[in-house]
């Protein structure tokens, strides 16, 4: 068996209704499990990013991406290896006031860790920490012996080390309706 | 199209159908796309719309018409049950590459996630068998997503594209202004070909010793015929087809080796693994071609020649991969190749052949049983045919009988589902078929099972008085599954055996011509009664009930597995 690597997907896209649906089927069809997916304006205005993480073989990734690319309004799609990417993931922990008080740890778990407290109410406080996923998990389990009201993480979001070349091929797209 | 302006949604539908040329359609109408049909009652004399008698006649007659025609068929139906009966058609065109544009209607906007009357979600549904799809919700809408869809539906690897039209964008009223769509950014069908792939290629077949081509639609799609032919005789190299490759390289031709796959001919099957260079055109390793991967070609060196760039490497990792059309590719290929003869090992081709003709063909063409085979009746369509027609087949072994005997001397004269496999497809297909080539024969080849799925479409060849001839197999039996069973689970035939009606008066109950065959004796004379018939004809041949096709490569074998009996 090849062995599976976790790869974070990019996909530029149109800005059109139903598209998440046509990628997500790609996943599916294969019976792939999505680790996560985000989604956003990119740079260049009306285009759409992808970011989508899974785990996957290296064979089986590459079928994927073609797969994915071979989609009329997806402009191109790339994979990465963790190496090849700058990432991050956002959390938030949501605890009771009382606690930020009370508890001295907690307060100097927020410190270590480099969070954030982003409100705090007299019923409850909530903390955001960016990072890495052992960073995001380190403060949970800091946190979860108090009680967590409430916790959410984002999915992965990611830029890449080598460049994409988006705005060449919409260029090269612009020059060749020109002639 | 002087009053383009202030037009409805409806009426701008079929004037772009109109500027794309697309002046027949197949259809169903209900109360969602009215609006639509209104319109089509006042163009009618510009746009032909044939009722089918159900929505899948409808696209799998869009189908038929667009592979025999090499045009795009348009399948039109309403919203709800009307849209989910074209979902077959779509996946069979989708995994076939068949251009078709359906249009269905929907719900108004405003309606739209409301659970309303005959609403369902369509776009959601078609999405991962459409190469594209788009909802329109407002009248301004229309022109560009229909310049679209026929733009995508024909362009690169083609494949079927759906629309959906709210019944409000139908209504409202714009002015209509209709470009044809020559390009989209994200989206570049044919990729450009790397001269340094074709050198590498062409040093490759230049050096082979015991070259195999294998050609699929490719050929067709890319009405690369002529410069096909040209590289097969230039090179001299034996050339085997796919099932949907077939009729692109005439039968006679003496490079002709014959089908591959899991009931293709014995010679290219086996030779299959024993070529030193296999040449890929135009075709996709189904699996029903390669059997076993693992054990697919391994000691050979493979050139891929393909349009989609997902399909390099997909099930069959190859060593040069050429991608572009096959129209340019080839022509490319052939300046850079040395003119070639194989001689000994074509007789390789030719000894297998007739260790295959002695342990199946024999029997299957002239069999000493009493009963009728499938074998025969094809040779005795070939034979007052002359081999010009268009054979159209269901699913199943009147299939591979039908694709392994029919003489082909033209391109596009075999239409059948082959990828998806979808049962009823043949006799709407064969209806569509007929009306986008009129000048040619069109003989429909259908098992009785296939025929029972979709017979209703008697009713659309009555209604059009269309001179389709209709010739059923019947061996009271699902006959492939039935074989199936008879290898592979010990004769237990569940569900398999049918109780079926009089085809023949079914057929005259729709007012066709129509007789049965239950004699060797009666069989010729029939066949010649139905082609030399310039009516509808419906002829029911009564076949052994329990023969096997053969040869065989067992599921999951390789291809030099395949066995003679």
């Amino acid at each position: 068996m090849e062995k599976k690597t976790l790869f974070t997907v990019s996909i530029y896209t149109e800005n059109n209704v139903g598209l998440l649906n046509r990628i997500s089927a790609i996943f599916l069809k294969r019976h792939i499990n999505i680790e996560s997916f985000t989604t956003s304006e990119c740079e260049i205005k009306n285009v759409f990013r992808f970011i989508i993480l899974v785990e996957m073989t290296h064979s089986g990734i590459g079928k994927i991406i073609k797969q994915i690319e071979k989609q009329v309004d997806v402009i191109k799609a790339f994979y990465h290896t963790d190496e090849e990417t700058i990432f991050q993931e956002t959390a938030l922990y949501k605890v009771k006031s009382s606690f930020l008080f009370e508890e001295r740890k907690i307060q100097e778990s927020i410190k270590k860790s480099n969070a954030r407290i982003i409100t705090v109410n007299p019923d409850f406080f909530v903390i955001e920490k960016t990072g890495f996923r052992h960073e995001t998990d380190k403060l949970y389990n800091d946190l979860a012996p108090y009680g967590l009201l409430q916790f959410t993480r984002s999915g992965r979001i990611a830029v890449t080390k080598s460049k994409m070349g988006i705005s060449e091929i919409l260029n090269t797209f612009k020059n060749q309706k020109k002639k | 199209m002087k009053n383009n302006k202030n037009i409805s949604g409806a009426e701008a539908v079929i004037k772009s159908l109109i500027k794309e040329n697309a002046d027949l359609i197949f259809g169903y109408p209900g109360g969602a796309i009215m609006p639509v049909y209104d319109e089509l009652f006042k163009f009618q004399d510009k746009v032909h719309h044939v009722l089918t008698r159900h929505e899948q006649g409808a696209v799998h007659a869009a189908q038929g018409y667009a592979r025999s025609s090499g045009r795009v068929g348009v399948a039109i139906a309403t919203s709800g049950p009307g849209a989910t009966n074209l979902v077959t058609g779509i996946a069979d065109a989708q995994i076939d590459s068949t251009p078709i544009v359906c249009i269905t209607g929907q719900v108004s906007a405003h309606l739209l996630g409301s659970d309303a009357f005959q609403e369902t979600d369509i776009i959601g549904i078609s999405m991962p068998v459409t190469k594209w799809s788009y909802q329109i919700t407002k009248a301004s809408e229309v022109p560009v997503a229909i310049a679209k869809a026929f733009y995508i539906a024909k362009s690169g690897r083609p494949g079927p594209v759906l629309i959906d039209i709210t019944k409000n964008a139908q209504f409202e009223m714009f002015d209509f202004n209709y470009k044809k769509c020559i390009g989209i950014r994200s989206y570049s069908p044919i990729p450009k070909i790397d001269k340094n792939k074709i050198l590498d290629a062409a040093k490759l077949i230049n050096a082979a010793k015991k070259p195999l081509i294998v050609s699929g639609q490719g050929v067709i799609l890319a009405n690369a015929e002529k410069e096909f032919k040209s590289f097969v005789e230039k090179s001299g190299i034996p050339a085997a087809w796919t099932i949907l490759g077939a009729s692109a390289l005439p039968t006679s031709h003496e490079l002709n080796v014959g089908m591959v796959g899991m009931h293709g001919n014995y010679g290219p099957n086996i030779l299959t693994n024993q070529c030193d260079l296999l040449i890929a055109i135009g075709m996709r390793f189904d699996d029903r071609v390669t059997g076993d991967t693992n054990s697919y070609a391994k000691q050979a060196k493979i050139i891929h020649l393909e349009i989609d760039p997902a399909e390099i490497d997909k099930n069959i990792i190859v060593d040069v991969p050429v991608l572009g059309d096959c129209k340019e590719s080839l022509s490319m290929l052939s300046k850079n190749i040395k003119t070639k003869s194989y001689k000994n090992w074509l007789k390789t081709f030719d000894d297998l052949m007739k260790k295959e003709f002695n342990k199946v063909i024999k029997n299957d063409l002239a069999p000493k049983k009493k009963g009728l085979t499938m074998g025969e009746s094809i040779i005795a369509i070939n034979k007052f045919t002359k081999g010009k027609a268009i054979i159209v087949s269901d699913v199943g072994q009147h299939q591979m009988v039908a694709c392994r005997y029919a003489n082909f001397i033209e391109s596009r004269s075999n239409i059948t589902s082959g990828g998806l496999g979808t049962m009823g497809f043949a006799l709407p297909a064969a209806i569509g078929a007929k009306m986008g080539a009129p000048k040619r024969e069109v003989v429909a080849v259908i098992g009785d099972g296939g025929f029972q799925m979709t017979i209703q479409e008697l009713g659309t060849i009555f209604q059009l008085q269309l001179p389709v001839k209709i010739v059923i197999l019947n061996n009271d039996f699902l006959g492939m599954v039935r074989q199936w069973q008879e290898m592979f689970f010990d004769k237990r035939y569940a569900s398999t055996e049918m109780v079926n009606p009089d085809f023949v008066s079914i057929a005259k109950a729709y007012f066709l011509d129509s007789e049965k065959v239950e004699n060797r004796s009666d069989l010729e004379p029939a066949v010649k009664r139905m082609v030399e018939s310039k009516k509808p004809y419906v002829l029911e041949i009564c076949v052994e009930k329990e023969a096997n096709v053969f040869p065989m490569i067992p599921s999951g074998a390789s291809v030099s597995d395949i066995r003679l009996e």
